[in-house]
């Protein structure tokens, strides 16, 4: 077994706590908050820090809250916190959906989505989703508390634009309207995906036509983009839209700076890409 | 640090140091060596054991997480007479290993799955068991097992 190297572990009572304990150990300290992603850079020396600082135990940010029109989720919630919700299945199943495919059953028990969103891991999938639904992130810091949207949060492949001291402290997510139907589908035939994709569509009139269209692509780039270009070709009756993917598909592409790498080559994830977007809309509007 | 935790049913107070996984703890110094470590990247689910009826990687889960909680491995399975699980009894009985490294991590995984919905179908058990590898068996008879298991715990209780 590869052994770690030595670190300590704090024990924080407040987030404002947390705060100042990574700021006074800078560069070798860092939030500590499920580990399954953390353990294995520190494993592999990718990051060294000699000071964990564990946010888990930071009563109160664990927990789900929902309103008529929005779910706030802790970020120290698991995947699995998520998932098995009642109240995210009820208001948001793409959500539970979407979290009881992450990883494994394992990381899902312990794996945090606060952990997760800031790791900025390319391969994520909750990313993705979350910036097709809007979600914004609660964050607090030495001056004071911030909403970011996720593509102002994560800013590069395992990079994130929280300032020292910086903490995620929940994702806030509009629930769906009634004429918006969400889908988030993924392709993967190792331990990660080579494509996430999620769309939000508008159907004032049950599928027939789509007003507006939101689709965020990620694990094929570097962090998860939508495509201004894409989305407004997406509108329409449904048979003009289906008509367009292929072409959407490739503008989603040409924008996205596919990477080649263990999932796949670029040429490949632009191929993924107009079989997914089809399959996503398809699933969105008919459910299956 | 020490760490106090229940170990297949009894207490158990270790001392650690904060960077040790759980797996370690287990296998070098509590010396149950059931824990098998293979592939340290959470992904194929050798290392399984039980923390408070929840499989995790104890390869890539610290020690220090399992204080106050409740941990179970392959060695807490069989009864205080000596008696197999239900779910090493069915991997016997369905040749459901073969060189074994992994079958501590399955027999785990399955007796979460197991304690959360007695009678799962064929893709409930597939989903489950998903981020368990196993490159001998070819998983038929693991899926097999499992159900075999599951009718004898129905039976059983």
């Amino acid at each position: 077994m590869t052994p770690l190297n030595r670190f300590e572990i704090h024990q924080p009572a407040t987030i404002t706590e947390a705060s100042r304990m990574l700021l006074e150990h800078g560069e070798e300290g860092g939030c500590y908050a499920g580990g399954t992603e953390l353990l294995l850079a520190l494993r592999h020396r990718a990051l060294q820090y000699q000071h964990l600082v564990d946010i888990k135990v930071i009563p109160g940010l664990n927990s789900i809250q929902a309103a008529n029109d929005w779910i706030d989720i802790g970020a120290a919630c698991t995947h699995r916190d998520i998932e098995r919700s009642p109240l995210i299945r009820e208001k948001l199943p793409v959500v539970a959906e979407m979290e009881s495919h992450v990883a494994n059953v394992r990381v899902r028990a312990s794996g945090t989505i606060g952990g997760n969103l800031c790791f900025a891991e390319p391969h994520s999938d909750p990313a993705t989703l979350l910036l097709a639904l809007e979600a914004v992130v609660r964050t607090e810091g030495e001056s004071g508390a911030r909403e970011l949207r996720v593509d102002e949060l994560i800013n590069g492949a395992y990079s994130n634009s929280l300032e020292p001291g910086e903490l995620l402290t929940s994702i806030h997510i509009p629930v769906l309207l009634p004429v918006q139907r969400a889908a988030y589908v993924k392709y993967q035939i190792r331990e990660r995906p080579a494509l996430g994709l999620a769309v939000v569509l508008d159907t004032p009139d049950g599928g027939a036509t789509i007003s507006q269209a939101r689709i965020a692509i990620g694990c094929l780039c570097p962090f998860p983009r939508r495509s201004a270009a894409a989305e407004e070709m997406l509108r329409g009756s449904r048979e003009e839209v289906e008509a367009l993917i292929p072409q959407a598909a490739e503008v989603l592409a040409d924008d996205a700076e596919l990477i080649d790498d263990n999932e796949g080559a670029a040429d490949y994830k632009r191929h993924l890409l107009g079989v997914f977007l089809r399959r996503a809309v398809a699933r969105a509007l008919d459910g299956a | 640090m020490t760490v106090e935790f229940q170990l297949n049913g009894e207490p158990v107070s270790v001392a650690i140091e904060p960077r040790h996984t759980l797996a370690e703890v287990l296998t070098r110094k509590l010396r149950l060596t059931g824990t098998k470590v293979s592939c340290e990247a959470e992904v194929c689910g050798a290392c399984t054991v039980l923390v408070d009826g929840l499989p995790v990687s104890s390869c890539t889960y610290l020690a220090y997480e399992a204080r106050g909680k409740n941990v179970v491995t392959i060695e807490g399975l069989e009864d205080k007479n000596g008696n197999l699980h239900p779910l090493q009894q069915s991997f016997i009985d369905e040749f459901a290993f073969q060189c074994g490294f992994c079958t501590s991590g399955m027999i785990l995984s399955a007796k979460a799955l197991l304690d959360e919905n007695p009678n799962p179908t064929d893709a409930e058990i597939i989903d489950h068991l998903d981020g368990n590898i196993c490159r001998c068996t070819g998983y038929l008879p693991i899926l097999k097992a499992v159900r075999t298991a599951a009718t004898a715990m129905e039976n059983y209780s």
